[in-house]
């Protein structure tokens, strides 16, 4: 195998781990504070991503606007799924949870094919692709990855130089004590709902410009996010992004190497054996 | 009079395919064929389930089971009497390797779940992966044994109502193995750990042994399951059978009728096949994706406004019935 395609999948894959690493922190940040695993969690990617195909080709607003709108339009959505979904069964078995948010799953993907059928949708962007030492890469990757390091470091931001950003961490950290803390646990779970929505939303625009979209796209994308937020440990956002790159690389150099299908078997199986050895995260510290 | 009614309704059960149902008399029998192998399912996992171990991954049992006998007959000619045994013995054997360090490490609650989530997947990608073999995601056929109608070395028959009584027959068995364990030392045990695994253990129960005992059981009914269903459909395919979709389902099924009585698994399989090929015949091919639509929307509804299930949240409004003296009493409604 020639070396220049495996460095060309190792950079491939930091590219795709820089937007895995949004959606986990999206994830992450609504598993650790709501503590519930929003199955559907990657189904209103899908949503953002038809968000901005239909602006852009069926309206014509031109691609920054519409991505603007999609990020709006899925925080929105995450805001909905907390009020009418979650808050109704907060104090439910987790099993329950997990079939509520399965049952969104199902019904968002069933009414996209409803709406739009199950055809594969594509932006057709005519973006260069970059030579770099005998390395092609896509200029739509690049900018992808540039915007979600841009929107985890705003995520960083928000959660720790803001009042309710420092709310949510600690929220994370000991639900109980900060409900006696008189801390209005309502409105902390709404502004997460809305930003894990937000950047479900956002990393649907960054996809949407290499990806074509199609109704069931959550199920390529959903459960390495799941196992990927869980490998990084609950509430660690470094963890997090660890997790993702070494599962981008398994992915994207296993693709090449083998299949597609293998490498992810191989994720999986990585994940498995993780949760045994480290069943805090792998940079989780035991407590 | 508590004898009678299981009685009135074995016999009727064993008189169905005689009963005259009308022209739709061939399909109501597949239906109930359906309901029959996806309720061995569901009791399977109400096992695992009521004890709180939510398995999200039992589509890869499901899938081994399915797979192996339908690929053993079509490669080798290996009759399911023989694959059935090996189905299973590959079923457990992947119950064994994840279970039991699951078991020992202590992963419970939502890591349980998502765990199994990831064998789940990784049975379907595997069997997505190995296309020569397993057909992808185009599915594979179960080859046609021929000779006759009647096939009892390969276990196919051209008459429906045979396939009718194995399907009940592994039913019943189902619930026989659900009623041993409900009234076996092994349900106590099981729910001392369910209620604090740390006590449980220390009061002398071996609480990987127990976990271990109900999963392989789980699995093993199944795998059972899934052959019954490569058997019968004769047309398997990994999105219908292993994968995330398939284990949800299969948990609503069980949440909506209840786990944790003898019928409620079967019962809420009834009744969401029936929702589902209720649905399918309402929409045909017209509105494509509505039919699950309209799942889903019930799916997050039932849960939301029925959480006990429909067995439970039917009793609970027997019990919440206005009774001659108390109906006075506002009940009170915390804040």
């Amino acid at each position: 195998m020639d070396a220049v395609l495996i460095a060309e999948a190792a950079v491939n894959g930091i590219l795709l781990g820089g937007v895995l690493a949004l959606l986990a922190l999206g994830l992450n940040l609504i598993f650790g504070v709501v503590d519930i695993v929003w199955i559907a969690y990657v189904d209103l990617v899908m949503v953002g991503m038809y968000a901005v195909y239909w602006l852009v080709t069926a309206y014509g607003w031109p691609l920054p606007l519409a991505a603007v709108a999609a990020v709006a339009l899925v925080a929105v959505l995450g805001l909905l799924v907390h009020l009418l979904i979650i808050s109704p069964i907060l104090a439910s078995p987790p099993v329950n949870q997990l079939l509520a948010t399965g049952g969104l799953l199902f019904f968002l993907q069933a009414f996209a094919t409803f709406l739009w059928t199950t055809d594969h949708r594509s932006l057709r962007l005519a973006l260069p692709v970059v030579e770099v030492f005998g390395m092609y890469l896509s200029f739509a990757r690049l900018l992808a990855f540039t915007f979600a390091i841009l929107g985890m470091l705003g995520l960083y931001f928000f959660l720790t130089r803001t009042y309710i950003g420092t709310a949510i961490r600690a929220v994370s950290q000991d639900r109980e004590a900060i409900a006696l803390m008189g801390a209005d646990m309502r409105r902390v779970y709404l502004v997460t709902s809305a930003i894990g929505g937000g950047m479900a939303g956002l990393a649907g625009v960054l996809l949407i410009i290499q990806y074509s979209v199609h109704p069931h796209f959550g199920a390529t994308f959903g459960p390495i996010t799941f196992i990927i937020v869980v490998m990084g440990g609950l509430g660690n956002m470094f963890g997090a992004v660890v997790a993702s790159l070494v599962m981008s690389e398994v992915i994207s150099i296993g693709g090449i190497l083998a299949s597609t299908e293998m490498a992810y078997v191989v994720a999986f199986v990585i994940f498995i054996v993780s949760i045994f050895v480290r069943p805090e995260g792998i940079l989780g510290r035991r407590e | 009079m508590k004898r009678a009614l299981p009685l009135v309704g074995l016999h009727v059960l064993v008189a169905l395919p005689w009963l005259p149902l009308g022209p739709a008399r061939l399909y109501i029998l597949h239906v109930v064929i359906l309901i029959l192998i996806w309720s061995v399912v569901g009791t399977a996992w109400s096992l695992m389930g009521r004890f709180g171990l939510v398995s999200l991954g039992h589509g890869a049992f499901l899938g081994v089971g399915a797979y192996t006998t339908v690929l053993l007959w079509n490669f080798w000619g290996v009759p399911p009497w023989i694959g059935t045994p090996l189905a299973v013995a590959a079923a457990c054997f992947l119950a064994l390797v994840l279970g039991y360090p699951c078991f020992r490490f202590r992963v419970v609650g939502h890591y349980f779940a998502l765990v199994t989530l990831a064998l789940g997947e990784v049975i379907r990608l595997l069997i997505i992966a190995e296309r020569d073999w397993t057909g992808g995601s185009l599915g594979v056929t179960l080859k046609d044994a021929g000779a006759g109608a009647v096939n009892l070395v390969a276990l196919q028959f051209a008459d429906r109502r045979v396939f009718y009584f194995i399907a009940l027959g592994v039913w019943l068995a189902g619930l026989l193995v659900w009623r041993w364990v409900d009234r076996s030392m092994t349900r106590s045990a099981l729910e001392a750990i369910g209620e604090d695994e740390t006590a449980a253990a220390s009061v002398g129960i071996p609480v990987t042994r127990f976990k271990l005992k109900i999963t392989l059981l789980s699995a093993t009914l199944t795998a059972v399951g899934g052959v019954l269903y490569g058997q019968y459909v004769t047309y398997l395919d990994p999105g219908t059978l292993a994968g995330i979709g398939v284990s949800l389902r299969i948990v609503f099924a069980v949440v909506l009728g209840g786990m944790y009585t003898l019928l409620g698994p079967t019962v809420g399989t009834a009744l969401t096949i029936a929702l589902a090929e209720y649905l399918r015949v309402a929409f045909g091919v017209r509105f494509l994706g509505m039919a699950e639509t309209i799942y889903g929307l019930a799916l997050i509804l039932i849960i939301i406004f029925l959480p006990a299930g429909l067995y439970g949240g039917l009793r609970e409004l027997w019990r919440a019935r206005p009774r001659p003296l108390a109906a006075a009493t506002p009940p009170v409604r915390p804040a």
